[in-house]
């Protein structure tokens, strides 16, 4: 049970090549944090610092109040679940299990204790005289997972773990893993490329991209307050509409849409955003509209998606199923100002 | 949200079309290609071995394959023969001698050197590498006199060894194991590269020392490289007379069966048929080995060369 905290650190593999920029978070004691950002983003290499599998090339990661730069991986006290599970496929589960402990020269009955209960959590009873060969994708998670629970670490660490189930086992999982991180009571940093992951389990999240650390917050205020276009683009599916617009005294204009901002900017050049959501088959009292020409409709009966034109650009509408629409209509739609953003055109920044 | 289910891609063709025709013609030729290849190599060896059933001046005055028709005039006398004739006992006894630390040393050595060269990180660690893979294209025999040479100052000969209680064999263990390391150096730092990386993260994690990964989880997961390195160590150790007669000698009492199989034979090709005899009686033991590890061999072989 510890805090972590990313003091200015950098990872470098050669002078032009640095994958990691000035990353700074404090990550709190018990929280759930989520590194998400599309692949190569330097997420898992941010992870593998922590773990002490990457040498820190510049600045301090602290567990608790303690500097673990130069404290071996096994000295830590985490625990790590590999994207491929790395159990060793020659041993039992029961041994892979044990592994750890076994190298901390535990007692046998305590490794015995630790790691039946370990398995009582994770429902691996019936399989620990079994190889991993012999197991499914999930049980295999799992084992991964009870050897990283049988150490009580102070900080759980996950690269992926999900990556290599199917989409049912993914949901089950996801869930799962909520449960054990609320019962575990333990602070678990977990990287995935997967925005749903991210969105749905982190207490916080921590987006990335490029090396660069662009925004850490809460699900709800990144989805609502997104600072810079990336990560405007990256969470939420569909993704948020972005209309190219230039602003003269307070308005902004498209190709197909027109609108007062609702406070000031000084920039007059930039990107409008808005989510799906944010467009209604409704026109808004006094709000702005829209013409869309319609090219595809999709139904998912709780929702409607419309894709289409509107003036030049491509918008995404989330509208009312029982909207009746056909590909090729030209509807009329309203927008709702409340979820509005505006990004500066050079820094790519949220102004609104 | 729906998933279209995907047709199932037909990889079967269709009789008699291009397709199938060049498949069957390729299947045919690599048939043909394998079954001579076999032929070519099991020809020989059962000449062997019908003439070590022969009389000798049945062998002196026609080819072994005269023997396949009637009338049949076979004999099992050059094998007791064989027997009474040599001091075989000594050269089964000494060939084993030779051939277990001859065996065990290099592989062992090779294990924990193919693991530093896999898996651990020190300066210069690709040149030594690249040396060692370059020690593949010397040729033995060019090592004969310097390393003769040294043994000899050093007093790694049989008689100075036994004379003060140590066994003959040293110069030749000590010869096999250099001789053998490159190859093995080679073989099992390749497999052990082919090991996923994140085993040994999640063991650094896990807090295994070095030591303890390599003993608890690369030996048990290289058993089949391990075991092909044995058979091809084994068969190399035990068929060789060339190594043997250099560094040991040929006196009865360190020689083993390959040169006392030499020995039986006169300097002008005499008793050829006893040679034919012990020589099969020699197969035995490898073939043993072979058969008792080829389930690993094959395995082995695969997991070294293909990444899995």
């Amino acid at each position: 049970m510890a805090s972590v905290t990313y003091d200015h650190v950098v990872k470098r593999y050669t002078a032009d090549l640095t994958v990691v920029k000035d990353f700074n978070v404090e990550i709190k004691d018990k929280e759930f944090m989520v590194l998400v950002g599309p692949s190569g983003c330097g997420k898992s290499t941010a992870l593998r610092m922590l773990a002490g599998l990457e040498a820190i090339s510049e600045g301090q990661i602290r567990i608790g109040d303690r500097v673990v730069n130069n404290v071996a991986a096994k000295d830590r006290d985490i625990a790590m679940v590999f994207q491929s599970y790395a159990l060793y496929p020659h041993m039992s589960v029961y041994d892979n299990m044990a592994f750890p402990l076994q190298m901390q020269h535990m007692k046998k009955d305590e490794i015995d204790k630790r790691v039946k209960n370990a398995s009582r959590i994770l429902g691996l009873d019936n399989f620990l005289k079994r190889k991993p060969r012999a197991l499914s994708g999930g049980q295999r998670q799992r084992v991964a997972l009870g050897r990283a629970i049988v150490r009580s670490p102070k900080v759980f660490l996950l690269d992926e773990p999900l990556s290599n189930l199917d989409a049912k086992l993914r949901g089950q999982t996801r869930i799962e893993l909520q449960k054990l991180h609320r019962d575990l009571e333990t602070t678990f940093i977990y990287v995935t490329h997967d925005q749903v992951e991210a969105m749905t389990m982190g207490d916080r999240i921590a987006i990335m991209n490029a090396g660069i650390l662009q925004q850490v917050g809460t699900p709800g205020d990144i989805y609502d307050h997104p600072a810079n276009l990336f990560v405007a683009g990256f969470i939420g599916s569909p993704t948020m509409n972005f209309v190219p617009a230039t602003v003269d005294n307070g308005v902004a204009k498209a190709s197909g849409l027109e609108l007062k901002l609702p406070k000031p900017i000084s920039a007059t050049k930039g990107t409008l955003g808005f989510r799906p959501e944010a467009v209604t088959d409704k026109v808004v009292e006094g709000g702005p509209t829209m013409k869309m020409k319609v090219d595809v409709v999709e139904r998912l009966g709780s929702d409607q998606f419309l894709y289409g034109q509107v003036g030049s650009d491509q918008v995404t509408a989330r509208v009312d199923p029982r909207m009746s629409v056909q590909p090729g209509d030209t509807v009329q739609l309203g927008l709702d100002t409340r979820g509005l953003h505006f990004f500066d055109a050079e820094s790519e920044k949220a102004l609104i | 949200m729906s998933v279209a289910s995907a047709a199932p891609t037909s990889s079967v063709a269709v009789s008699w079309s291009p397709k199938w025709i060049t498949d069957r013609i390729g299947g045919v030729v690599l048939h043909i290609a394998v079954i001579s290849l076999t032929l070519a190599w099991m020809v020989p060896t059962i000449g062997l071995l019908i003439t070590s059933f022969r009389l000798p001046a049945d062998i002196a005055n026609t080819g072994w394959w005269t023997a396949l028709a009637p009338p049949y005039k076979f004999t099992l006398d050059n094998y007791s023969q064989m027997f009474s004739a040599s001091n075989l006992g000594q050269g089964f006894f000494n060939s084993f001698m030779i051939s277990i630390p001859a065996v065990i040393i290099p592989v062992t050595i090779a294990a924990f050197a193919a693991y530093a060269f896999a898996w651990m990180k020190f300066p210069g660690r690709d040149w030594i590498f690249l040396a060692l893979v370059g020690l593949l294209a010397v040729p033995l025999q060019l090592t004969f006199i310097p390393v003769t040479t040294e043994f000899v100052k050093l007093g790694f000969t049989p008689d100075k060894l036994t004379a003060i209680g140590l066994p003959p064999f040293i110069p030749l263990w000590l010869a096999h194991a250099g001789y053998g390391l490159p190859f093995s150096i080679y073989l099992l730092s390749n497999f052990f590269r082919a090991l996923p990386s994140d085993l040994f993260e999640s063991a650094e994690i896990d807090g295994a020392g070095m030591l303890t990964v390599f003993f608890r989880i690369v030996v048990p997961l290289s058993v089949p490289a391990i075991a092909s390195l044995v058979i091809f160590q084994f068969l190399w150790v035990w068929n060789d007379l060339l190594v043997a007669l250099i560094y040991v000698g040929g006196t009865p009492n360190v020689a083993p069966v390959t040169v006392s199989l030499v020995n039986l034979v006169g300097s002008y090709g005499q008793n050829y048929q006893l040679l034919t005899a012990a020589a099969f009686f020699s197969m035995i033991v490898p073939l043993v080995v072979f058969l008792s590890l080829q389930r690993y061999f094959v395995r082995g072989i695969l997991a070294g060369s293909v990444k899995g």
